[in-house]
């Protein structure tokens, strides 16, 4: 099925890709994240606020990114508006999560800044913030965790859909962005939120199970896509020096979030050997975030960078 | 006789490479007539190529294939040296064309395939999804470009630039079906004179549904740098597998999620050290630090909470 013999150019995607690659990710992960707290009935926990604030202030920065890097920044609006002679319609190409993904993050942007300004309480009358705060809210974030979800995920899908070696080679790589990016909000959040944290804090050992689940789907969908592309012919392409290093670091990475699974008291002992306090819980949670999330960076980076 | 080019017609090139002598009178006229900028020549070790590919300065790039064989070979055979010249194919379906947001990337109205430079934004998706290796991205434009089938000379019933130059009609411009006719008729000529591996590529649909510049071969595509029909793919066969991937990959994290995030209100059951330095240190204790004003209990959170004391 995925097997092709190409000889496509590189497109020269570089850092200001990268760039939005990860804060999508984090952006629709904390999103998703926060709205799950939310369903979980801790609409007033901090990681359901600092998910929200988080998410929108990730996904303020995507579209600058996206923008710099186009030949002809200004001509950005060319993604939504057809301007070929005679056109003048809105665009939207199917068969490109380019173009979907364009919408989905206008979309995105929409429900993430509402979300963002109802944690803010700002600018709101006490109608729309009971509205906000009931069922009806959590609806809108249910459905605005939709599009989260693709914003996460559909960046893997658009290096798939090319004729590039390795990555149209797997189609493990937009569940292999989602979940990195879940992770990678959730170790996010943990950082900022976990100033609130104390010992045997409940919410923020879910947080850090929740990590752990995400990483140990990290690892699932890594190994499908090296099975994937050794079948395919491309593993040498993707392993090839320096990019190996990348490798070995995003996978290192994930060793931090996968100690969860052991509970937040046995990754204390493990990080302090004797004592367990709010000081050692925020370094462990500090270092654990930072880990996570240059691994997060440095996945996206073996990925767009290797097959090119 | 003027040459008379019909809009709704397919028109195309037929390139012949078994007459190819490698002058490289196409990619100057090329370069000429577009006003593509002229570099400067390097030695790429790579035969007599220094140009080295098709990109956004190079329309059209002559390709030389050294495949001298150690024993003798049979006269007529032609397989020692083969020049290709090579150009964009105007594919029937076009990969770049597939995967492009902005609807830039258009078909004209004699079926050869056309980025319009007023509407491209630079986004290279189609540089990465072109099998060619055509497209290529002008940082002086901000564009991606590539060879437009002299679609300005089309209108004006010209033949396309390379074509004219050609000295050896190796590069030939027509009505597509008319191509076709000559193309079987060369082939047939090039099998009986020795060359049994001459072949036609992207004459028939097989190719990325056809080409209009397709080619008389004298060896596999492969050896050209072509995808064989086998791999003739377009990038959004990708799209079902990558989106089911992902949905399944949301699912699961969701679950994941709604397991792991689960609320449990009572304290850890791990008792918490002696030497808590929180609870002998007040000023440890931020304001940030205090817990939410417990919300009034939903059944949700009751479930939660009976859920927690379970695990």
């Amino acid at each position: 099925m995925l097997l092709a013999e190409h000889f496509a150019r590189p497109p020269a995607w570089g850092a200001w890709i990268l760039l939005y690659f990860f804060f999508a990710g984090l952006a629709g992960g904390a999103y998703v994240i926060a709205t799950i707290v939310r369903l979980r009935g801790g609409r007033s926990s901090p990681i359901a606020h600092t998910g929200y604030l988080l998410a929108f202030l990730c996904v303020l920065v995507c579209p600058i990114f996206l923008t710099v890097d186009l030949g002809q920044p200004l001509r950005f609006w060319h993604m939504m508006v057809d301007t070929t002679p005679g056109g003048l319609g809105l665009n939207l190409n199917t068969a490109t999560p380019m173009s979907l993904g364009v919408w989905a993050l206008l979309i995105f942007g929409f429900f993430s800044l509402v979300s963002f300004l109802a944690e803010l309480n700002a600018g709101w009358s006490r109608p729309a913030r009971t509205l906000l705060g009931g069922s009806l809210g959590t609806a809108f974030a249910v459905i605005g965790s939709l599009f989260a979800l693709f914003v996460a995920g559909y960046t893997g899908v658009l290096l798939s859909v090319s004729n590039q070696p390795v990555w149209s080679d797997t189609p493990a790589l937009g569940g292999l962005f989602l979940a990195s990016g879940m992770s990678g909000a959730a170790a996010a959040i943990g950082l900022l939120a976990g100033r609130a944290e104390r010992p045997g804090d409940t919410d923020m050992e879910g947080l850090d199970r929740a990590d752990a689940y995400f990483a140990a789907l990290e690892v699932v969908l890594l190994v499908v896509f090296f099975v994937t592309i050794a079948i395919a012919g491309t593993l040498g392409t993707a392993l090839r020096m320096p990019w190996t290093l990348l490798w070995l670091v995003a996978i290192a990475s994930l060793a931090f979030p996968l100690r969860g699974l052991g509970g937040r008291d046995a990754r204390i002992q493990a990080g302090s050997g004797a004592v367990a306090g709010a000081r050692t819980l925020r370094a462990s949670a500090a270092l654990t975030a930072a880990v996570v999330l240059i691994g997060v960076l440095a996945l996206r980076a073996a990925v767009i960078f290797s097959a090119q | 006789m003027a040459l008379s080019i019909t809009p709704g017609e397919k028109y195309g090139f037929f390139t012949d490479t078994s007459i190819c002598i490698g002058c490289k009178a196409c990619e100057v006229a090329c370069k000429e007539w577009n006003g593509l900028q002229a570099d400067n020549s390097v030695f790429l070790a790579d035969s007599f190529d220094n140009t080295g590919q098709l990109d956004s300065e190079h329309w059209r790039h002559v390709k030389f294939i050294e495949q001298v064989p150690d024993a003798a070979t049979s006269i007529g055979n032609g397989q020692a040296w083969l020049m290709m010249s090579d150009v964009c194919k105007h594919c029937t379906h076009a990969s770049c064309m597939q995967v492009c947001p902005t609807g830039a990337i258009i078909r004209t109205e004699f079926d050869t395939v056309f980025i319009q430079q007023d509407v491209c934004n630079g986004c290279r998706n189609c540089i990465s999804a072109c099998p060619y290796s055509v497209i290529g991205f002008s940082s002086s434009t901000g564009t991606a470009r590539k060879c437009t089938l002299c679609y300005d000379r089309l209108q004006n019933n010209l033949m396309p630039a390379c074509a004219k130059a050609c000295p050896t009609q190796s590069i030939q411009f027509g009505k597509l079906d008319d191509m076709h006719a000559v193309a079987a008729k060369r082939l047939d000529a090039v099998k009986a004179g020795g060359a049994p591996n001459a072949q036609l590529y992207g004459a028939d649909d097989l190719v990325y549904g056809g080409l209009n510049a397709f080619f008389l071969l004298m060896d596999k595509p492969e050896t050209y740098a072509l995808p064989n029909a086998a791999n003739s793919v377009l990038p959004a066969r990708n799209n079902l597998f990558g989106y089911l991937g992902t949905l399944l990959t949301a699912a699961v994290a969701v679950i994941a999620g709604l397991v792991a995030l689960r609320r449990r209100t009572e304290p850890s059951p791990r008792p918490v050290p002696e030497t808590e330095p929180v609870a002998s240190a007040p000023a440890a204790v931020e304001p940030a630090a205090v817990e939410p004003a417990p919300e009034t209990p939903t059944p949700g959170r009751r479930r939660g909470r009976r859920r927690g004391r379970k695990g």
